[in-house]
């Protein structure tokens, strides 16, 4: 197979583009990560930065009008554009799975949990139903849910939301995949269940050595469970590093103001600090930052397309005037 | 639906409530659909069981003497076969002829009616998950099939096929496919929408499977009320069909078709031959009407109380 250390997934200069009427939104453009086994990404971005098209695009689930215009997709070493839709579809739930936000829309409200979970196993492995019941009973005990035996013949709607979400989890990860995406998992929860579920995640990618991007905009929810830590702004990763650098020393003026907008980042009584204005348009893109109408830093020299600037090994910046010897 | 499972068992706090159970009592809760549903199933049961309760088998020409033609009801054959219902104008023993007359509506209205439904759901269903062209090239093709009334194309079609039972269900199900098409696919646009087919598609499932396993489930209270109304339609129509005597051959008649022989003769004062069938008629189509609005309003989520 591959080295160790080669990273399971690596996306590099991903461009996947909506051919929509009123024209071409650029949903990503130019994103590139990589996660290692046992390693957590987290992906942080508000509504429309493209995190979650990202997510479909290595899934190879981008409905048309979307496409994949550019960039590469590295799987174990393998290029997922070079696979054709039954390839793709048999590393879907496999190797790469996926968790979505709300657990109340995706188990199937008509089908056993029992059922939902064996077939997730019969796709991927010739084995008996009995065997996969076994299997889906293991699953549901691994992540949680006490006596799996009664929940496995429960339909979606006897289960609590954090229940739920258990069982999406104990999907995801039934077929030993090596990569899992979730897509702000936690987002439709309760506070309290949501740091269970973390838990559970967290303890199965950390067993499992599996590599997980976690989609989220919630920066507070990442910097106690992601490795490392991706910013996306306008379809760009801007700021990409380990969690404690990103966090404690922000490089890119979007991250410091995300930052000043957690409320626990900040002293009691004191203002939270706002970023002025709006995502922009993913239509209307122009050349340039797409943050320097809101950045407080912007100057003219921003409006010339940002190189990604190396500071470090693993600590990379998009922005002609970052925030270097700020803070620290 | 398929909840009428023994896990009730397993989970006590489902017992209690079970989706089948709560259907049933919010069925139940008006007494005029009761009555349709009580209705119904006695008639059903007549029809199922008609070789064993019919005094007579009437598609046996040996029991049947013309000579016993069109008596009143309560005379008596000549071998002391008393008449109920009287008799037609073949000498059949009404009241037998009528129960095997809707055991032939019945199977024919049912019979077209699953066909109908396999084909149309299934057309449907591909119709909304396909999308595109595809869909709009089936969607146009059903406005087309169903723009036409349903008693001039069915005509045509015997005219082409011939006469026979099967033959009138392959015309009731080429009247009929179009409303299950169009009934599955508005469901489906809904239902294909929803996250859990997109998470259906992350664990890999095969186009097949996610349109028939998952996204055909949630199409199925829709398509039980229609198919309700249109088997209701299709005994209709293959009453209609047999009255204008191009349905079923005459030695084996359906209601339609004892109505249509026994018409001529109501202004002569044998009311019997047409009536008693047409009742029996009104009687299976309106049992089946109730039954349908009642599922309709129990199962349409806007309604619920």
């Amino acid at each position: 197979m591959t080295a160790p250390d080669a990273p399971t997934i690596e996306v590099d200069g991903l461009r996947t583009h909506f051919f929509t009427k009123a024209g071409v939104v650029k949903a990503v453009d130019g994103v590139s990560l990589s996660v290692r086994r046992g390693e957590i990404l987290g992906l942080v971005g508000e509504s429309g930065s493209g995190k979650s098209i990202t997510g479909f695009s290595i899934l190879g689930l981008v409905d048309p009008p979307g496409r994949i215009v550019g960039g590469a997709i590295r799987f174990n070493g393998v290029d997922l554009a070079t696979l054709d839709g039954e390839a793709l579809r048999r590393l879907r739930g496999d190797r790469i799975a996926m968790i979505f936000q709300d657990p109340m829309m995706t188990l199937n409200p008509v089908l056993r949990v029992d059922t939902q979970m064996i077939e997730a196993v019969t796709a991927h492995r010739s084995i008996g139903r009995t065997e996969a019941r076994d299997l889906a009973a293991a699953a549901l005990a691994e992540v949680g849910i006490a006596s799996p035996e009664r929940r496995l013949a429960a339909y979606p709607h006897e289960l609590s939301g954090g229940m739920r979400q258990r069982v999406a989890i104990a999907i995801a990860f039934i077929n030993k995949p090596d990569l899992v995406i979730a897509d702000e998992p936690t987002t439709a929860l309760d506070v309290t269940i949501q740091a269970q579920i973390l838990y559970e995640a967290q303890k199965l990618c950390r067993t499992r050595q599996t590599a997980m991007i976690w989609i989220t905009h919630d920066l507070a929810i990442v910097s106690s469970l992601a490795d490392r830590i991706a910013v996306m702004y306008a379809g760009r990763v801007v700021e990409d590093g380990a969690t404690a650098d990103v966090v404690g020393r922000p490089l890119h003026p979007y991250t410091q103001g995300l930052i000043g907008s957690v409320p626990s980042a900040n002293r009691r009584g004191q203002r939270l600090t706002q970023i002025p204005g709006m995502t922009p348009s993913l239509l209307d893109i122009g050349p340039g930052c797409a943050f320097r109408n809101r950045c407080p830093r912007a100057g003219d020299d921003c409006a010339a397309d940002p190189a990604v600037l190396t500071v470090a090994p693993a600590r990379a910046v998009r922005c002609v005037r970052p925030l270097l010897g700020v803070g620290a | 639906m398929s909840s009428a499972k023994p896990d009730g068992a397993t989970t006590p706090a489902a017992a209690v409530e079970t989706p089948l159970r709560r259907f049933a009592s919010d069925y139940l809760e008006s007494p005029v659909a009761a009555a349709g549903l009580a209705i119904l199933v006695v008639i059903l049961l007549l029809a199922l069981l008609a070789p064993l309760i019919a005094p007579q088998n009437p598609y046996n020409l040996a029991e049947v003497d013309v000579m016993d033609s069109r008596l009143p009801p309560g005379s008596e054959s000549m071998a002391g076969l008393k008449f109920w219902l009287g008799t037609d104008g073949a000498g059949r023993d009404l009241l037998s002829a009528m129960l095997y007359g809707l055991r032939i509506s019945i199977f024919v209205g049912v019979m077209s009616c699953l066909v109908a439904m396999a084909i149309g759901a299934s057309i449907g269903l591909v119709a909304a998950y396909a999308g595109g062209r595809t869909e709009t090239l089936i969607m146009r093709i059903v406005d087309i099939q169903l723009s036409f009334p349903a008693i001039l194309l069915a005509l045509m079609l015997i005219a082409v096929l011939g006469k026979g039972v099967d033959k009138i269900i392959i015309a009731l199900v080429a009247v009929q496919w179009g409303y299950y098409a169009r009934t599955v696919r508005g469901t489906a646009l809904v239902e294909r929408r929803k996250d859990y087919v997109e998470a259906a598609r992350c664990l890999g499932l095969s186009h097949a499977r996610i349109v028939f396993h998952h996204i055909l489930p949630n199409c199925l209270p829709p398509l039980i009320v229609v198919a309700t109304v249109q088997a209701a339609h299709a005994i209709a129509l293959e009453a209609t069909l047999s009255f204008l005597g191009v349905g079923l051959p005459p030695t084996e008649p359906s209601l339609g078709l004892l109505i249509s022989n026994g018409f001529e003769y109501v202004l002569s004062g044998k009311y019997w031959i047409s009536t008693f069938p047409g009742l029996v008629l009104l009687a299976t189509i309106m049992a089946i009407n109730l039954v349908g609005d009642q599922l309709r309003d129990v199962l349409n989520p806007r309604l619920r109380r």
